[in-house]
């Protein structure tokens, strides 16, 4: 408990990490805002209307027109990969390639590093092990999360992770990211259709149009969610 | 020894066989018949075709003729290698990709074998040019547009799959090595297939034709051979360019998935 008070809210207006300028793909847009070190950006929309591919604009895998700056450096001077891996996106319906779970993470990743994550998220290391065909749909949402916190990346583009989660598991992933928010200043742009999901972890939300970035809620002081706010 | 020379009527009991074989499919509701006699009368008329352009060409050994004859056999196969996928590339692109990689696989390769190893004056020789150029490009060419082909519809398949990898940071050579390993096996596996037949379940096409032809057996063997390994050689190379130019057109600079360069399923 002594640690609480360092989740308390900063009333200090944090810089922007991410900056999203008149993105405009297929007959959507443009679209722009912005995401600061820490701050967690709703987006609710009708399905359809392009709220993944405005991720995956973000995450520079569909052309598009406008800027997406990452700390003052535009995408396109930093190459791809590096791009992807400092701006990480964890789709609605994660992937997996190979047998075994740990086949997906890089060899050479540090294992005290790697614990951790996967103990806050109800696993034990031995899931490494575990032939990915065993997983179920909870299971791998929740993979894929850690899997895309490997890079580090600065910003975590979210569409939909905890469709397939339980209260229980929703509740340990909106934790996690929470405090990496604060402990690691980690800007997250997080899509869901639950509008009471994206009240407790999002600072501002946004309703995504055809043409337009409505933006609904804001609550720029609390740059954490509620209850770790009021902890 | 010399060659019994077929007449018509041989070749029309032999025609006969697929006009059974046609009824048949008829009769069975395979819907195979309308195929079956078109590509047969197809064939007939274009080997008939070719045997005259070759009297022609043995008759005048003309280099710029031996090019222009080699050029349009490579044009059609470019254009066979491209017609024969699923999800076709968009554009003249699909088209030079296919004709690139039988360029390599084909064109090089005969040319190699004339010069160096056979070692014909000149090399353009017809009796040796036109036939060595004509079964690389009909066998390279199974092997290539298998491996175009599933490509193409592999990476529409797994565009998902591909899509993770590079979210997670990974070049388009590495999102899409598996899919390409895969493929370069599937366009392989014909000519390794043929390899370890030959000789023991099957007698090559071209070693039979010389035997039948009062070739001595020995000699037969030792060209079949040589175009077994130019066949081999020439499909690995062809298949490494028909994959690296798929892969590389299908990805753009920031590499992005372009499934917009492929036109939808036949």
């Amino acid at each position: 408990m002594q640690e609480q008070p360092s989740l308390l809210v900063s009333q200090q207006p944090k810089p922007v990490l991410l900056d999203v300028t008149n993105v405009a793909f297929l007959t959507k847009g443009p679209y722009s805002f912005s995401v600061a070190a820490g701050e967690c950006v709703g987006l609710s929309g009708r399905s359809g209307i392009g709220k993944t591919q405005l991720l995956r604009a973000m995450a520079d895998l569909i052309p598009c027109t406008g800027n997406v700056v990452l700390n003052g450096i535009d995408a396109q001077k930093i190459p791809a990969p590096r791009w992807r891996q400092m701006v990480g996106m964890v789709p609605a319906d994660p992937q997996w390639w190979f047998d075994l779970v740990g086949d997906h993470f890089p060899k050479n990743e540090q294992m005290d590093t790697l614990l951790p994550t996967l103990e806050r998220l109800g696993f034990a290391m031995d899931v490494l092990n575990w032939e990915v065909s065993r997983l179920s749909t909870g299971e791998r949402q929740r993979l894929a999360l850690i899997r895309a916190l490997v890079p580090e990346p600065i910003v975590l583009l979210l569409d939909e992770p905890s469709s397939a989660l339980d209260a229980t598991h929703t509740n340990s992933l909106e934790e996690l990211l929470a405090e990496l928010r604060q402990s690691k200043e980690l800007g997250i742009v997080w899509v869901s259709h639950d509008p009471a999901q994206l009240r407790r972890v999002a600072n501002r939300i946004f309703t995504l149009e055809e043409h337009t970035l409505l933006e609904i809620v804001t609550n720029r002081t609390n740059m954490l969610p509620e209850r770790l706010s009021q902890a | 020894m010399n060659v019994i020379s077929l007449t018509t009527f041989d070749l029309a009991i032999a025609a006969l066989l697929l006009l059974v074989l046609a009824g048949v499919s008829m009769a069975l509701s395979l819907g195979l018949e309308k195929k079956i006699i078109i590509f047969s009368g197809r064939m007939i008329a274009q080997l008939l075709f070719i045997g005259l352009v070759l009297r022609y060409l043995f008759a005048n050994a003309d280099g710029w003729l031996i090019l222009l004859m080699s050029l349009v056999m490579l044009g059609a196969a470019g254009r066979e290698v491209q017609a024969r996928q699923k999800r076709r590339i968009r554009g003249v692109a699909g088209y030079l990709i296919g004709t690139g990689a039988m360029f390599i696989s084909s064109f090089s390769v005969t040319l190699l074998a004339l010069v160096v190893i056979i070692g014909v004056e000149p090399w353009y020789t017809p009796q040796y040019a036109i036939p060595l150029l004509g079964m690389l490009l009909g066998n390279t060419m199974t092997g290539i547009s298998l491996a175009a082909d599933r490509l193409s519809s592999q990476f529409y398949e797994q565009r998902n799959v591909i899509e993770q990898r590079l979210m997670l940071g990974q070049s388009w050579q590495e999102a899409s090595s598996d899919i390409r390993r895969d493929c370069m096996r599937t366009g392989m596996m014909p000519i390794i297939n043929s390899m370890a037949a030959a000789g023991i379940v099957s007698l090559p096409g071209m070693m039979t034709g010389q035997i039948l032809g009062g070739t001595p057996p020995v000699e037969a063997v030792k060209y079949q051979i040589l175009i077994i390994l130019l066949i081999a050689a020439g499909t690995g190379f062809g298949v490494i360019t028909a994959i690296w130019m798929t892969g590389r057109h299908l990805f753009d600079q920031r590499h992005r998935l372009r499934l917009d360069c492929l036109l939808g399923k036949r």
